[in-house]
C-alpha cells in the first residue's frame, strides 16, 4: 500500500508508548515508526496519507513465543509440507493480532528435526503472515517425569563426552533457524549445554523438567533467561523447595517466563501468583496446537491424536491436556482479566516481554521510534480491529 | 496599551484564540500574502494553543499562509529533548494544526554560530516583513521572552546568558538537577517584539500579580522588561483576576468598564461584516 519514502499518520488514536496509554498520533514511513518531530523540522516534511483509526488503541503487534501449529497443520507432525504449513499458521494467526511468532517443535527424533528445522527459515512478516522469528525447540533435553504430551521415547539423554555443538547438530541438523531451546537444567551434563546455548546467542527456556530450586538458579547462572509455559510439566511448588517456580521470586530479574493464559492450563490463581511475583516477567504464549482454528474432532500433535471437546485438547481418550486451542488475542484478554492487571500490563506481556527474551525489543514489542510498523488496533476489549505488519494493513476486522 | 481582565485561564485561552484567529482571518492570508505571528512557550500560553487546535479542526481557522516565529530556545539542548521549546511548539500545537514546516521558524539552539543564527534570525523577519502579530508571556520577574531583568529595553535577538534565579525556577523540568538546567538560551529582544504591529501578552495566576503591577502600574523599567509595552501602539494585556490581585482597585475597574469594547476585538467576522454593511447604510 505504502510506496517508499511515503509518510503515513495513524490519527485518532491511542498508542502503548513507554508503559503507558497516550492519545498521540502515530508516524509511518518505509515500514518503520518514525520521530515526527525531525521529520517536521528537519525535513520540513508533514505525512503524505493519514489513516482514521476510528478511536482504536494502537500497540505494538503481539509475539508468540510458543506455537505447535494450527488450522490443521503441526510443525512436529505435517513434516512433509513444512514450509506449507508455517505459511498456512503465518496468515492464520494475523486476525489474532500476531505479528511474528516462534514455530515451535515438540520432542521428536532426529530424523523430524533435521528434515524440518531447515525448512523454517527466518522470514520478515507481510500481507502472507506474520514474522516467522525462529524455532522454538521444546526438548528432546527433557526430563521424561516432565514430558507432558511429548513422546518418551524420543527425549534424549546429554552426552558428557561429544561437544555440545556437536550433539546439537547431529540433533536438529542446523543451529542458525533456532531461536530457542527448552530444556531440563537437572539432567547430567544441561548446565554447559545451557552455557553453550547461550554463547551461541540462542535463549534457554527451562521447562519439562524436575529441577530443584539450586538447580534452576545454576541454570539461569549459566544464561537461562526464560521459563516454559510456568507451572506446567515441571515441579510443583512446594515451601522448602519452590522449584522452578521459585526463580520469580529469586534476585535474578531478567527471567521471564511463558504463560498459557488460556483459562484452563493455568488457573487464574495461579497466573495472579505469577502476575504479582513478577510482572516484568510475565510472557503470554498460546502454546496452541493444529487444532488452533478447528472444529471439535480427533487431530495430531508429533504421534499422537488429540481430541478437541469444548474448547480444550487432551490426548485422545485420557484427560491429560496437550496444549492449548485457544487464540493469542484471547489469552491476552483471559489475562487481563485473570489477573486484573492494566490494560497495559496486559499488552506487554504479549508484545514487549516476548520481544525482551529474544532481544528484538529494538525492533518489535514497541512503538518508539525506528522500530518495525508492526501494529494493531485494539478496541476497549482488546478485540482486534486491524493488524499491520511493516506498515501494511494485513488483516481488517469485518464490520 | 489595553488590559482585558477576564475570570478564569480558561477564558483568557479562549479570548486570546479567538483574537488570533480573528487577527489572521482580518488579514485576509494567502499564497502571496502571509501573517506573520510571534509565539511563546510555557505553562500559560498552553490553553491558547489547544483551542486554536480546536478551531483548526473543526475548519475554523487555517494556519496555511501562516509564518510561524518563536521567542526563544535553550541553548544546546537537543531538540527531541523535552524541554525543547522545538519539542513544546511541536507537541503542543504544530502537530494539531494544518501548518507547512517550512513555515516555522525557531532559533536554533545547537547552531554552531549562534551570533549568526540570531542576526539570521532578525533578517528573516525584516524579510517577511516584520511581525503582524507578536504573542508572549511574563515571567514573575516581569521577563518576556528570556529578556532577564536589566536586559536592553531595544535589545535584538541574541544569546543570553540565564539568571540564577531563572536556573533554580527550571530545575524542577530537569530532574531537580541545577546542573543540567540549561545556562543560556537564544532570544528575541525586547525591540524585536516591540518592532510587530501587535502585541498580545498573556498574564495568568497570582504568580504573576507582581510581575502585572510593575508592567503596567509602574513606569518603563528594564527590571521589569514587559514594562517596555506601555510604549507600544498596539498592546493587549490580558489577565485572569489571580493576575489583578497586586493592581489598584482603581486600575482593575477602569479597564473592566472597558470589556464591552474589549469584546468587539475579538467579534466573529461574519457578525462584523453585518455591523460594517449596516453602518455604511447609516452613512447613507
Amino acid at each position: 500500500m505504502a510506496a517508499p519514502g511515503l509518510i503515513t499518520k495513524f490519527t485518532n488514536c491511542c498508542l502503548l508508548r513507554d508503559h503507558q496509554i497516550i492519545r498521540d498520533d502515530l508516524w509511518v514511513k518505509d515500514g518503520k515508526i518514525i520521530d515526527p518531530m525531525e521529520l517536521f523540522y528537519r525535513h520540513k516534511k508533514v505525512y503524505d496519507q493519514v489513516v482514521d483509526c476510528e478511536d482504536a488503541l494502537i500497540a505494538p503487534g503481539y509475539i508468540d513465543l510458543q506455537i505447535n501449529g494450527g488450522f490443521g497443520c503441526d510443525f512436529s507432525h505435517d513434516i512433509e509440507n513444512t514450509e506449507e504449513c508455517v505459511s498456512k499458521v503465518a496468515k492464520g494467526i494475523l486476525p489474532h493480532g500476531v505479528t511474528s511468532f516462534c514455530p515451535t517443535l515438540v520432542t521428536s527424533g532426529p530424523d523430524v528435526y533435521r528434515k524440518v528445522i531447515p525448512r523454517i527459515k527466518k522470514r520478515p512478516g507481510g500481507e502472507d503472515g506474520a514474522t516467522v522469528l525462529g524455532v522454538h525447540c521444546e526438548g528432546p533435553f527433557i526430563s521424561p517425569e516432565k514430558k507432558g504430551a511429548h513422546c518418551l521415547s524420543s527425549i534424549k539423554d546429554i552426552d558428557e563426552d561429544s561437544s555440545q555443538a556437536l550433539q546439537l547438530i547431529q540433533m536438529y541438523g542446523c543451529l542458525s533457524n533456532i531461536v530457542i531451546v527448552t530444556l531440563a537444567p537437572e539432567l547430567p551434563n544441561a548446565l554447559n549445554m545451557i552455557e553453550f546455548l547461550a554463547k551461541e546467542n540462542i535463549v534457554v527456556s527451562l521447562g519439562h523438567s524436575n529441577a530443584n530450586i539450586d538447580i534452576s538458579i545454576k541454570g539461569v547462572e549459566k544464561g537461562a533467561t526464560f521459563i516454559t509455559h510456568l507451572f506446567n510439566a515441571m515441579s510443583a511448588f512446594h515451601h522448602r523447595d519452590p522449584g522452578i517456580v521459585g526463580l520469580l521470586a529469586s534476585h535474578y530479574k531478567n527471567v521471564f517466563f511463558g504463560l498459557i493464559a488460556d483459562g484452563i492450563h493455568t488457573h487464574p490463581a495461579a497466573l495472579r501468583i505469577a502476575h504479582r511475583t513478577h510482572s516484568d516477567g510475565t510472557v503470554v504464549v498460546t502454546d496452541a496446537l493444529s487444532a488452533l482454528g478447528l472444529p471439535d474432532g480427533i487431530h495430531y500433535l508429533g504421534s499422537k491424536s488429540v481430541e478437541v471437546k469444548n474448547g480444550c485438547a487432551y490426548l485422545a481418550g485420557s484427560d491429560t491436556l496437550c496444549g492449548s486451542i485457544t487464540n493469542f488475542a484471547e489469552c491476552i484478554r483471559i489475562f487481563k482479566q485473570s489477573t486484573g492487571c492494566s490494560t497495559v500490563e496486559a499488552l506487554e506481556a504479549g508484545t514487549l516481554h516476548p520481544a525482551q527474551v529474544l532481544k528484538i525489543e529494538n525492533q518489535k514489542g514497541t512503538l518508539n521510534f525506528e522500530a518495525d510498523a508492526d501494529l494493531i488496533f485494539l478496541n476497549q476489549d482488546l478485540q482486534v480491529l486491524q493488524t499491520w505488519i511493516d506498515g501494511k494493513c494485513v488483516y481488517k476486522r469485518s464490520s | 496599551m489595553r488590559l482585558v481582565i477576564l475570570d478564569k485561564p480558561n477564558d483568557v485561552a479562549e479570548w486570546a484564540a479567538k483574537y488570533v484567529m480573528k487577527k489572521i482571518k482580518d488579514f485576509n492570508a494567502g499564497p502571496e500574502k502571509y501573517f506573520t505571528l510571534g509565539l511563546p512557550t510555557g505553562g500559560t500560553p498552553l490553553g491558547m494553543y489547544k483551542k486554536l487546535a480546536e478551531y483548526c479542526k473543526n475548519g475554523k481557522i487555517s494556519f496555511k499562509y501562516v509564518k510561524k516565529y518563536n521567542m526563544d530556545d535553550y541553548v544546546g539542548l537537543p531538540p527531541d529533548h523535552v524541554q525543547s521549546y522545538h519539542y513544546y511548539m511541536f507537541h503542543n500545537f504544530f502537530k494539531h494544526i494544518d501548518i507547512d514546516p517550512k513555515n516555522v521558524h525557531i532559533l536554533d539552539g545547537n547552531a554552531t554560530d549562534l551570533e549568526k543564527e540570531c542576526d539570521d534570525y532578525e533578517e528573516k523577519i525584516k524579510e517577511a516583513g516584520g511581525i503582524r502579530l507578536f504573542i508572549g508571556g511574563i515571567g514573575p520577574d516581569g521577563h518576556i521572552a528570556f529578556n532577564e531583568p536589566g536586559s536592553s529595553l531595544v535589545s535584538r535577538t541574541r544569546v543570553k546568558t540565564l539568571a540564577h534565579e531563572t536556573l533554580e525556577a527550571n530545575c524542577r523540568f530537569f530532574d531537580n538537577d541545577i546542573t543540567k538546567v540549561p545556562t543560556q538560551a537564544l532570544t528575541v529582544g525586547v525591540q524585536t517584539v516591540l518592532d510587530a504591529d501587535d502585541v498580545l501578552i498573556l498574564i495568568t495566576g497570582s504568580s504573576k500579580a507582581l510581575a502585572l503591577h510593575h508592567c503596567i502600574e509602574e513606569g518603563v523599567n528594564h527590571m521589569w522588561t514587559a514594562s517596555a509595552f506601555q510604549q507600544h501602539k498596539h498592546t493587549i494585556m490580558i489577565c485572569d483576576e489571580d493576575a489583578t490581585q497586586e493592581l489598584k482597585v482603581k486600575t482593575v475597574k477602569y479597564f473592566k468598564n472597558l470589556n464591552k469594547i474589549h469584546e468587539k476585538l475579538i467579534e466573529e467576522y461574519e457578525s462584523k461584516r453585518i455591523s460594517s454593511s449596516m453602518l455604511e447604510f447609516c452613512e447613507k
